[in-house]
């Protein structure tokens, strides 16, 4: 019974001291940035392999959950005879909720992992070391750059998995379901607000982007240094992001659009 | 033991430094002077704390107690923008190498260089492919750090360590995992570019034959106390049987063969005692 309390303790304490090391290390992140935007080359080169790199899957996962979405829909509006209102089903589903939500799920398992993973064999082949002893501050040089290009790439990623998303239901439902062309459009133009809707959904992808990379990098820098430390925090980042993100989106949508 | 001279002479000065790991003492009181200009060896058996001093001398740890002068800051009181002030004039060689394994051997030797400086680019070309033929690697400049032998990697690290002329270079464990080739050239090495640039060298290590064939001084540790200190020749006459042992590499002696618990005779009994009881 006491060995399971001083358990129980000792998992509490280690949690809360985790937490305060992950804040600090935001503020020195934060702090970093602007020398990061002093020299744009090194952001440049973090936004092509945390963001250009992980279009592919995101385009092509947007396309199919577009598809799935407009055949889903189909199926159910067309028994109340409403399939003309798929467009507004389809943008308001991925505007809202899937868009942010599945390309931040995505985009931590893809870039997230990596970044844990780059910065966590840094660490243990005593590369951030090195720096450190060469009079460069690895958080400015190694993790500013790439927690600013997670936090930029991830909303125009959500955008972009948004926008292939909506062609996606385009194509099932105009071009395979037979549902009218200019319904389809004129509908989702008319019911889909911009700041209601789509910058709802924009600013969850940039709290999202925000919490994903934050914690990516974090797992990075502060896992124990060797293959097997290198592995949990990958594996914590991919966990750790999903929980936020789907947390964090009930948090936001009760915001939002609950009327709480 | 040697006496050591002047203040004036002495680069690094630790003086009483504590420092602990957890329940786990590293250091228990330890003085230690650093002479300019000198190669001086840290040794001592795998676990005693040398690559902690190395941290510690470079800032990079901070000790419970004492005193940790590097010409003549005291580096655990220093603020951080004063400790980077001063670790531009400190190369330090990590025992992986630690080169930044997505750059090219170029681009490792030049990093400090364009972190720190202004120069034109024809200029760090040149500065870098200096210090690439000092250590033999000029024509290697384009190769990745994984195309490189560990020796060969070794070496640009330490043409880095070298590239913004600091005036101490810490080595870690500069010859482990070495084949005799690589080893010979990293030992001349070391005492070449110590006295052609006028340096100060700090030796980690265990491997006390080419150890000893390069350095001025040597100060041995052992359970978190300097337990020898004097030339490579003064070690080897030493009375002490515990740095006899270490400095000769004999298996048995003030650090026992046999892992320290109950006596064989006794264990063999208990075992023939148990026998009978069952």
């Amino acid at each position: 019974m006491v060995s399971t309390l001083r358990k129980l303790g000792r998992w509490g304490i280690g949690g809360f001291e985790r937490l305060g090391r992950g804040h600090i290390f935001l503020f020195h992140t934060l702090m970093g940035v602007p020398s990061v935007l002093a020299r744009f080359g090194l952001l440049v080169q973090q936004m092509l392999s945390v963001g250009v790199l992980s279009l592919l899957i995101i385009a092509v996962s947007g396309l199919f959950v577009g598809m799935v979405l407009g055949l889903q829909g189909y199926n159910t509006l067309v028994d109340f005879g409403a399939e003309q209102s798929l467009g507004v089903v389809v943008a308001l589903s991925l505007v809202r909720e899937l868009g942010p939500v599945v390309a931040s799920l995505l985009f931590a398992g893809r870039a997230g992992s990596a970044l844990t993973a780059e910065i966590g064999l840094m660490k243990s082949t005593e590369q951030l070391s090195g720096m450190e002893m060469m009079a460069v501050d690895p958080i400015k040089r190694v993790i500013a750059p790439r927690f600013l290009a997670g936090f930029i790439s991830l909303p125009i990623l959500a955008t972009i998995f948004t926008a292939v998303g909506v062609i996606g239901g385009y194509f099932v439902g105009v071009g395979l379901l037979g549902v009218d062309d200019g319904a389809f459009w004129s509908q989702m133009q008319a019911k889909v607000d911009f700041s209601e809707d789509i910058m709802n959904g924009v600013i969850k992808s940039i709290v999202f982007g925000f919490v994903v990379t934050w914690i990516a990098v974090f797992e990075g820098y502060d896992c124990v240094p060797t293959s097997e430390g290198v592995s949990r925090a990958t594996t914590r980042t991919v966990v750790h992001s999903a929980l936020a993100i789907l947390s964090l989106d009930f948090v936001l949508t009760a915001l939002m659009f609950g009327n709480i | 033991m040697n006496s050591n001279s002047d203040s004036n002479d002495v680069l690094v000065q630790i003086r009483d430094l504590h420092f602990s790991r957890g329940n786990r003492k590293i250091f228990d009181g330890i003085d230690l002077d650093i002479r300019r200009g000198k190669v001086t060896a840290i040794m001592g058996p795998s676990g005693t704390g040398k690559t902690t001093l190395l941290k510690l001398i470079g800032g990079q740890l901070k000790p419970q107690k004492g005193s940790i002068q590097v010409d003549g800051l005291e580096v655990p009181k220093l603020k951080l923008s004063k400790l980077y002030e001063l670790r531009k004039r400190i190369g330090m060689l990590f025992q992986s190498g630690a080169l930044l394994t997505d750059i090219s051997v170029f681009d490792n030797v030049a990093f400090p260089i364009r972190e720190h400086t202004n120069m034109p680019t024809a200029m760090i070309r040149d500065m870098v492919l200096m210090k690439l033929e000092a250590v033999g690697l000029r024509n290697a400049r384009d190769l990745m750090p994984s195309e490189l032998s560990g020796g060969m990697a070794r070496r640009v690290a330490l043409a880095r360590a070298i590239a913004l002329d600091p005036m101490m270079i810490l080595y870690d464990e500069p010859f482990t995992g070495q084949d005799p080739i690589s080893m010979g050239v990293i030992v001349q090495l070391i005492r070449l570019l110590n006295d052609a640039l006028g340096l100060t060298s700090v030796i980690v290590s265990h491997d006390v034959k080419e150890t000893a064939t390069i350095a001025d001084d040597i100060y041995v540790l052992s359970g978190g106390k300097v337990v020898g200190h004097g030339t490579p020749q003064e070690l080897a006459d030493t009375d002490s049987d515990w740095v006899k042992q270490f400095m000769q590499g004999l298996p048995d002696g003030p650090v026992p063969f046999h892992y320290p618990g109950t006596q064989y005779a006794e264990d063999l009994l208990a075992g023939i005692e148990q026998s009978r009881a069952d």
